[in-house]
């Protein structure tokens, strides 16, 4: 049966509130979820302090300058401060989102922190991402070709590059897959909606020749047919994509083949 | 704790190779419902608080008995299949195998005593 509530070492416990700095007059309170894999504790909300005069706009911002200046032993993935890596994915005020991209001043209030949901942490707001790149891996994310010519460059009508738009752009964040109600409860065999979107972005490409192979792999009650349209993952998507509309799409194509 | 590879874990056993036709099923029940509910809440409103002997009467003729009796079937094999979906993403293990053997006897059995009932009215 699913597990509703959290299990006994997963509980939330009150953490730490660290001093407020001194001279500041822009406050803002953030609350980040930490757990330490090493100390055998459950995890805890600390609480900081962050003067917004002496700090950049983004919730990526606020997190550095508490790591720089707060508090080094906080644990979290960044890069490219741009939204194009993907790798400051967490939940902020509720929301899967990158941290990079998200300005504090579209948080109403405290700004709490979590890693993102339903997965294994494996510290602070770094979430164990194992499986969703195998899974990704698994539909084959690459151009498949039986035919040997054109031996160079294979050419693409502009109307068949345009059916790319909305997919070539997901920068496997997570952030939809882990929003996704059917995602938590059988996300060891539903794909989610990130590796589905992707398959589409295949399924679509018009060089592509195992549009009918891709297809088959796909067709299984829990790695496709798992999405009921919840559409959490379009409304969470940081990258404004709609990976509901391609898995709509792939079920489509599905129909297609058989009536 | 099995030494398995990313790649396996994610693989599974692979493809079932179904589930199109159950979700084809499941748009047809729901276009077929969607014309059915209404034809049959208005045959059924029509009658409704009216004496016994004119329900039956009113029952015995075909309109009013088919369309009850396509509701009844159209929606409890709908039911059927929507229920299979629900407990899928529910219930796991053999807990599932069980729910859904029982959801089934269970949708099949109150569409058979409704249709036991429309057609002795009806006959």
């Amino acid at each position: 049966m699913v597990q509703l509530t959290l299990p006994k070492n997963s509980r939330m416990t009150v953490g730490k509130t660290w001093p407020l700095p001194e001279g500041a007059n822009n406050l803002r309170k953030v609350q980040i979820y930490r757990w330490n894999p090493d100390d055998g504790k459950n995890p805890q909300l600390d609480t900081y302090f962050v003067d917004m005069d002496s700090c950049g706009p983004m919730v990526l911002d606020a997190l550095i300058k508490i790591k720089n200046e707060i508090d080094p032993t906080l644990t979290f993935r960044r890069s490219c401060r741009e939204g194009i890596c993907g790798s400051c994915a967490m939940n902020i005020d509720g929301i899967n989102t990158l941290a990079c991209i998200y300005g504090v001043d579209e948080v109403v209030g405290d700004i709490k922190v979590y890693p993102l949901p339903h997965m294994p942490v494996i510290k602070d707001l770094i979430p164990d991402l194992t499986h969703f790149y195998a899974q990704h891996a698994s539909i084959m994310p690459w151009l498949e070709t039986k035919t040997n010519r054109p031996a160079k460059e294979w050419k693409q009508s502009v109307e068949d590059r345009e059916k790319l738009d909305g997919l070539y752009e997901c920068v496997m964040c997570a952030c939809c897959s882990t929003s996704c109600p059917s995602y938590w409860w059988n996300g060891d065999r539903y794909l989610g909606p990130a590796a589905l979107l992707h398959a589409y972005r295949w399924i679509i490409d018009s060089r592509d020749e195992s549009t009918g192979e891709r297809l088959d792999d796909l067709e299984d009650p829990f790695k496709l047919y798992r999405c009921h349209t919840i559409m959490n993952c379009a409304k969470t998507c940081p990258k404004g994509l709609n990976p509901a509309k391609a898995i709509a799409h792939i079920k489509k194509m599905m129909v297609e083949r058989v009536v | 704790m099995a030494y398995l590879t990313d790649r396996k874990r994610a693989a599974g056993l692979g493809s079932a190779k179904t589930g199109t036709e159950h979700h084809w099923q499941m748009m047809v029940t729901s276009v077929a419902l969607l014309i059915l509910i209404p034809l049959f809440v208005f045959t059924f409103g029509a009658i409704l608080g009216q004496p016994y002997e004119d329900v039956l009467a009113y029952y015995q003729r075909p309109f009013p008995a088919v369309v009850a009796a396509l509701t009844i079937l159209v929606g409890f094999f709908h039911f059927r299949q929507g229920v299979q979906v629900l407990i899928e993403d529910y219930v796991h293990g053999l807990a599932r195998k069980i729910a859904i053997i029982l959801m089934i006897c269970v949708s099949y059995s109150a569409a058979a005593f409704a249709i036991f009932a429309i057609v002795r009215i009806a006959i």
